[in-house]
């Protein structure tokens, strides 16, 4: 992609100049300068809470800059609205998906559309969306309920939406956060596919990879403000990390080797059912130690998510056993599996990890508020919860200016730090991290896989689904492949590769994997 | 035959019982559907039937006087319109004020805008109204022919209802008004005007409650007293949940309720030893019983429900 840069830039599409946002407390973008080339993919590239999300709503008009000018082809222009940015070809897929989960696909795809016809011939919509997602591989049912798809194929949605109403200028914000990394991959194929047609896109991430991988052009937002605009070509990963960060950072995770104990979680042949009531988990059976952190890999969609909701008891199991701690847990409530010292990190930490509109010292407490000293006779004591999400907020580093802070006021690393101390603090037996560290930069990250590495050490059993395949490697210890509801195999992190671990996510059965089946235990045994 | 007679007669007392049901109820359906919660269906119904029979009255034109109550439950939603959209209001209180001041303000119309020879009271006075149109050879079919003994208003819901059904799940602003009130910023962010949806659909919204209240004085009772409603305004607000915020739906509750009302209309008129307070609780008591069955049951069969952000205030920027 890099070689198809114009080297002699024309006048750019679209120039941001100054743009400078308050909001109460932070200044979100402060003076922000950027430009954007035709058929250029730039990277926006910062920390959470950078204002790289901010500087792009701006563009798109849900947020009104306190100062600064845009043009867009040259012309100077006001964008009040998403209607307007629209007009002007420009789109964007929020980072928060931006879906009617009661409407349909094909519903989704064309709400909003300025020159729709007053009734829609649903049955062309379709048709164009079939196409389009051909074109670009964002295979999709135009006729789905959005509550019925996996966050990887909403995401999808997403980029159809943009293509079908034929934006020029796209933002991608964060696209591959929900992303497998064959999806990831793949999204680069469609990037060119946009170049090609001579559009321009500004992908927005705090992943350096990304940025070599997708980019022509990379922008370095810090604390609102650009650090550092260059030509991708001339960069390296650690020169944009110390930029993005401003500092050194480490790329190493300290790790001894593990020390399993007893069985904490036992699994015997489980089925489950999705939403959709179609089967999620079909005949899985697997075991975790005490002090060992077992990896689930699978592409997303592949049952993670039933099996992190039936071992917690959000999701009710059709046939086979549930054990923590050898008491049979199959089908307890979620307080039961609480009370067993079983902690939950799900993977949608918005909706189903935190209450937005409540301070972090309560999301803190959530878990605890129950029982003395948080509370006595059902009164909460006020003080003690005061005090214990102080300690909590100290140490786990949560940046709030206050414990009364309402969650939703936090970044996204900050949302995840107080549920890893809530979840941390009250787990005896087994934690159960569901994409942990999606969307988290990379300091925030370091910070949760140690976490998870610190509960294996003090003789946790530790469950972790991933779909980033440097995190199970590098934390878990074994790794079992989900497909299509069933473990494939479970393989020791130490001697897994990647192609099998690839092959096996693909459906490959253990004995077919090239080489020896040595590292390969079979499922169960 | 008897007894397909005395069919006749309930279903026709069942429609023109239904039709200010109907009315308010489809209002408040596209007014929901925005997001917007109106609690103040009870007073825009007896504003805008103290109106529309004061209208009536003196200018001798019932379309007038529809167009009147279209007027005054527009205003009424208005002034929601503006508290809860605009200055974020909360939409509970907001609706509750609005019925407690349009329930006093049409009290307060029904003592003054009556003619001098009337001590200036509309009550107990006789003027057009909307009296049953029988159209010829349909009005003959054995029970069904109830539908074509009705008044012009309930004759326009037979192309309402379809209509009303039509807008709002195959049409661009359906799709809109849908979208807005199950996830506004999401609307907002795809180029819909969210502001401008929860405005109209609440305007339009509380026109057609207008029209409700318009039916009980020109058409059910006719005429004016105090509290004409009886209470059907509240009952507009099970109604819709019954109907799952699908208009199609609120013609079956608005009949339940209406069916009830006749029946134990005829009991009475027949003489009944049951006391009338137990009969004139029966509807609301029905309709409620039958409502929380109903719902309940749906809820848990079918993935649908209110939309999302009902009762939700919606501003840019807001996190
Ligand atoms: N609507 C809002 N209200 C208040 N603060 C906000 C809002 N949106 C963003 N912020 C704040 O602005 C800063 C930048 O946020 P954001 O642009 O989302 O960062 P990024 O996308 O780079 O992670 C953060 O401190 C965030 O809390
Ligand atoms: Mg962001």
């Amino acid at each position: 992609m890099n070689s198809e840069r114009k080297t002699a830039p024309d006048t750019p599409v679209l120039r941001m100049q100054g743009i400078t946002k308050r909001f109460p407390g932070v200044v979100a973008n402060d003076r922000v300068d950027l430009e954007l080339y035709p058929s250029e993919v730039l990277a926006l590239l910062g920390e959470n809470g950078a204002g790289k999300s901010t500087l792009m709503n701006v563009l798109v008009g849900l947020y009104r800059p306190d100062a600064g000018e845009i043009y867009v082809r040259g012309e100077r222009v006001e964008i009040n609205s998403p209607r307007d940015a629209a007009m002007l070809g420009i789109g964007m897929v929020h980072q928060n998906f931006m879906l009617v989960p009661t409407m349909t696909v094909a519903q989704n795809v064309i709400l909003g559309i300025h020159d729709l016809a007053f009734v829609p011939n649903m049955r062309e919509v379709s048709q164009r969306i079939r196409e389009l997602s051909d074109r670009y591989h964002l295979q999709v049912d135009p006729r789905a309920y959005i509550w019925q798809l996996s966050v990887g194929e909403q995401q999808r949605v997403e980029i159809l939406k943009l293509i079908y109403r034929g934006a020029s200028i796209l933002i991608l914000d964060e696209p591959t956060a929900v992303l497998t990394p064959q999806e990831a991959e793949e999204l680069g194929g469609i990037l060119s596919v946009m170049q090609s047609e001579g559009k321009s896109v500004v992908f927005i991430t705090h992943k350096m990879g990304e940025v070599i991988a997708f980019s022509d052009r990379v922008c370095v937002l810090r604390q609102g403000a650009v650090v550092a605009t260059r030509n991708t070509e001339e960069t390296t990963p650690r020169d944009l990390a110390r930029l993005m960060v401003g500092r050194e950072l480490l790329f190493r995770l300290d790790k001894q080797p593990a020390q399993p104990g007893s069985e904490v979680l036992v699994l015997r042949d489980v089925y489950a059912t999705n939403d959709k009531a179609l089967p999620a988990l079909s005949g899985v059976s697997l075991a975790i130690r005490e002090g060992e952190i077992l990896g689930i890999a699978g592409v997303a969609g592949n049952g993670q998510q039933e099996l992190a909701e039936a071992i917690t008891g959000l999701r009710h199991i059709k046939s086979g056993e549930l054990h923590i701690n050898n008491a049979n847990l199959t089908n307890c409530t979620p307080l039961k599996a609480i009370e067993a010292g079983v902690s939950h990190i799900p993977a949608d930490r918005i909706r189903m990890g935190s209450v937005g509109d409540m301070p972090v010292a309560d999301n803190i407490a959530m878990k605890g508020y129950r029982t003395p000293p948080m509370s006595k006779h059902g009164v909460l004591n006020r003080q003690r919860i005061g005090d214990f999400a102080r300690r909590m907020i100290e140490a786990f580093q949560i940046a709030t200016p206050a414990p009364r802070t309402h969650v939703k006021f936090l970044s996204g690393g900050n949302i995840q730090k107080t549920i890893l101390a809530r979840e941390i603090d009250a787990c005896d037996t087994l934690l159960i991290a569901v994409y942990p560290s999606r969307g988290l930069d990379v300091g925030a990250t370091e910070s949760v896989r140690r976490r998870l590495i610190e509960q294996r050490d003090e003789g946790r059993g530790v469950l972790l689904i991933s779909e980033d395949l440097d995190e199970l490697l590098t934390v878990s210890d074994r790794i079992a492949v989900l497909y299509e509801g069933r473990v494939m195999g479970v393989l020791d992190a130490e001697n897994a590769d990647r192609e099998a671990l690839g092959l096996l996510m693909a459906g490959a059965s253990a004995e077919e994997l090239p080489g020896a089946s040595s590292a390969v235990d079979e499922p169960g045994a | 035959m008897g007894f397909a007679l005395l069919l006749t007669s309930i279903l026709t007392i069942t429609l023109r019982a239904g039709t200010s049901l109907i009315y308010a109820t489809v209002g408040e359906i596209y007014t929901e559907r925005s997001g917007i919660l109106n609690l103040g269906i009870e007073g825009m119904m007896l504003t805008s039937a103290v109106v529309a029979f004061g209208v009536a009255y003196y200018s001798g034109s019932v379309w007038l006087a529809v167009g009147a109550a279209m007027l005054a439950g527009g205003t009424l939603a208005s002034i929601h319109a503006f508290l809860t959209v605009t200055m974020r209001a909360n939409q509970v209180v907001s609706g509750l004020s609005i019925t407690i001041f349009g329930g006093g303000l049409a009290s307060f119309l029904g003592e003054r805008l009556g003619p001098a020879t009337n001590n200036y009271a509309l009550v107990g006075l006789v003027g057009p109204r909307f009296s049953a149109v029988v159209i010829p050879g349909l009005s003959e079919i054995p029970v069904m022919g109830a539908l074509f003994r009705q008044d012009m208003l309930t004759y326009v819901l037979y192309l309402l209802v379809p209509l009303a059904w039509a807008y709002l799940y195959k049409t661009r602003d359906g799709l809109n008004l849908r979208a807005v009130g199950e996830n506004p910023q999401t609307a907002d962010a795809m180029g819909v005007n969210v502001m401008r949806v929860r405005y109209l659909a609440t305007i339009i919204g509380g026109m057609l409650v207008g029209v409700g209240g318009a039916h009980l004085s020109l058409g059910y009772a006719p005429g004016w007293s105090e509290n004409i409603t009886g209470g059907r305004g509240w009952i507009v607000i099970p109604l819709v949940i019954f109907a799952m915020w699908n208009p199609a739906r609120a013609v079956l509750g608005a009949i339940l309720f209406g069916g009830i009302n006749a029946v134990q209309f005829r009991l009475q008129a027949g003489g009944t030893t049951v006391p009338s307070a137990y009969l004139n609780m029966l509807p609301y008591l029905a309709t409620i019983l039958v409502l929380v069955a109903m719902t309940s049951w749906e809820t848990l069969s079918h993935h649908i429900g209110a939309p999302a952000a009902l009762g939700v205030a919606y501003m840019r920027e807001d996190k």
